[in-house]
């Protein structure tokens, strides 16, 4: 964990270009991922999670783009590129797979060819060893018969399977980062965990580090070895997973902690209602003032109505954004 | 199995008109533009004269044999100009939006409210008659309802997972039109084409009447009709015969062209196995 971090985020700034001003959608994004690390990027729909990584891959589209900040991918600075140096990091450095492997897949290509053309593309295989190693990422993908599979159109293969087959494209040429936008969420119980499963092995093999996006604080904390906490286009805390979940220190956090339903409860308590956080999220282009959790937050004073709180350290590692954090 | 039906019908009769336009030298009777004698003109169809002569004696089964070549050269050669062009500029258009397919969009209009076959005329007008010049002037004017479905197809495949899912991984914008948006819109695309060289055959036809297409003593099926117009009531055979040549090969066409769309549908191929 020594030296140059793999990707490294610094006050990152994304603009709203609404048509007559420019609004921040998420502002003050610091974080750094090492090789072969885990990171989870955890909060609620429209709170910037997805933009961010967009960012990372230089995918931003208008009305989005970066308003100020720097990423580096291994020390060099990559948000300035040029469209042809980025797409030559996406996908082969920089992976992403999808909420929704339904429609991430080309429906009138074979998996195979999809797979295949990573090969193609990226390492300028021919075609006939391209298939060949299709065949193979299948196969590490646990994907049964893989020779017989790589003929299949999407549509013939299950979500578990077409999951798979996202996962085997992204890892085809093995990147170095792979950023997993909510992969599971379209997928029934059991197959998720299979698919996080899987992803986690293959990644820890190849020493690939994983951006894991989710909305889900309880899978990011399972898969990730640090978590961060976005509310309203800020990061508010950012800890090893085990101590989000013992010691959440943001009142945002501690409400998302205590919001989980736990099995068992019912039993041990008798029929309780499950805890909430009051209030909705505000709009991107009206966010209060100071600390953006306030008028939401049960512990907020004067001062979290005026100052934006600044990113304090905490002495078990981490940091946390707020006045009043424990 | 209905749906393999009209892939078979409509293959074979395509396939036909191509065979008999290949084999125009064997299966015509007799020379088509030469063998003219007005001893026998005028004759209805019979063991002799399968499909009847013409008022200069040339006998009319040869006419539409060997008219299927100039037929299908332009309805195949000028469709495929046109459709090169419209999805070109279509698929172009609604990947990359702004400016260039506002021109596109532009060009599109300005082709849809000029006649496509007044605008044919004019360019048949500067290039002179002939074979070549047919080519070019179907080609350069019917492209615009390719276009039209291409780039509707684009703007809605554009936002569609799999073709974003290809710019994260890497995939140039040439290598997205090609290998993720054009193969997604080609049903369409191929029955425009084959509804295009149906009307390609039948321009052809006008364009003969008018004296700017293939010169007239050679046979196309449309110079062929246009020359029959007067004799309707006294020799029905004379359209009859090429207006039957070009019924079949159209309407073999437009079969042809649903029997491919339901092949190249991934989905209804696994509907129907």
């Amino acid at each position: 964990m020594t030296g140059v971090p793999l990707i490294e985020v610094e006050d990152l700034r994304i603009d709203l270009d609404d048509g007559s001003r420019r609004v921040a959608a998420a502002e003050g994004i610091s974080f750094r991922i090492d090789r072969g690390e885990t990171f989870g990027l955890v909060g609620e729909s429209g709170c910037g999670k997805s933009i961010t990584a967009l960012a990372l891959i230089g995918l931003l589209r208008q009305p989005l783009s970066i308003g100020s900040g720097v990423i580096r991918f291994e020390g060099r600075e990559i948000q300035h590129l040029s469209a042809a140096k980025q797409r030559e990091l996406r996908g082969n450095r920089i992976a992403m797979i999808f909420q929704e492997p339904m429609t991430a897949l080309n429906p009138v290509s074979p998996v195979g060819r999809q797979i295949a053309e990573m090969f193609v593309l990226h390492k300028g295989k021919s075609w006939r060893e391209a298939n060949q190693l299709a065949v193979e990422a299948l196969a590490s993908v646990r994907v049964p018969a893989p020779e017989r599979r790589v003929k299949d159109y999407p549509h013939q293969l299950s979500g578990g399977m077409r999951q798979r087959v996202m996962i085997a494209i992204a890892l085809a040429c093995g990147p170095d980062l792979l950023i997993a936008d909510e992969p599971t969420t379209a997928l029934d119980v059991t197959v998720q965990a299979e698919i996080i499963e899987l992803m986690r092995n293959l990644c820890a093999e190849r020493g690939t580090a994983i951006l894991m996006i989710s909305h889900d604080l309880g899978l990011v904390a399972n898969v990730c070895r640090r978590v961060a906490v976005m509310y309203a286009g800020r990061i508010v805390e950012e800890r090893g997973s085990a101590d989000v979940f013992r010691s959440p220190s943001h009142p945002y956090t501690q409400g998302l902690v205590a919001s989980l339903p736990r099995l068992g409860s019912r039993a041990a308590l008798g029929r309780t209602r499950l805890k909430e956080i009051a209030g909705v999220v505000p709009a991107i282009t009206a966010f209060p003032d100071g600390c953006r959790f306030n008028p939401r937050c049960a512990q907020a004073t004067g001062i979290c109505r005026t100052v934006a709180p600044v990113a304090d350290l905490l002495e078990a590692g981490g940091l946390v954004r707020c006045h009043h954090h424990a | 199995m209905k749906l393999r039906a009209n892939l078979i019908i409509g293959g074979a009769l395509f396939a036909l008109a191509i065979l008999v336009g290949l084999l125009a030298p064997w299966l015509a009777h007799t020379d088509p533009v030469l063998d003219a004698n007005l001893m026998n003109a005028e004759e209805p169809p019979s063991w002799t004269w399968w499909f009847g002569t013409d008022d200069q004696g040339r006998d009319i089964y040869s006419r539409v044999v060997y008219g299927a070549r100039v037929s299908l050269t332009v309805g195949i050669v000028s469709q495929l100009i046109n459709s090169v062009i419209g999805v070109a500029l279509g698929l172009s258009a609604g990947y990359w939006g702004g400016w260039w397919d506002d021109v596109v969009n532009g060009l599109t209009n300005l082709m849809l409210a000029i006649p496509s076959l007044i605008f044919a005329l004019a360019i048949m007008a500067v290039l002179g008659p002939g074979l070549t010049s047919l080519l070019i002037a179907l080609g350069l004017t019917n492209w615009s309802f390719t276009c039209r479905i291409a780039r509707a197809s684009a703007l809605s495949l554009r936002s569609q997972g799999y073709v974003q899912a290809a710019t994260v991984l890497g995939y140039g914008d040439l290598r997205i039109m090609i290998t993720q948006l054009l193969p997604n819109m080609l049903g369409p695309i191929i029955v425009i084409g084959t509804l295009g060289m149906g009307s390609a055959v039948l321009s052809e036809a006008a364009l003969s009447f008018l004296g700017l297409g293939v010169r007239p003593p050679f046979p196309s099926w449309g110079s062929m009709l246009s020359d029959a117009r007067d004799q309707i009531t006294t020799a029905p055979w004379l359209s009859v015969f090429p207006g039957l040549a070009i019924f079949l090969t159209v309407l073999g066409l437009n079969l042809l062209g649903d029997g491919l769309r339901d092949i190249l549908d991934p989905q209804s191929r696994s509907r129907r196995s």
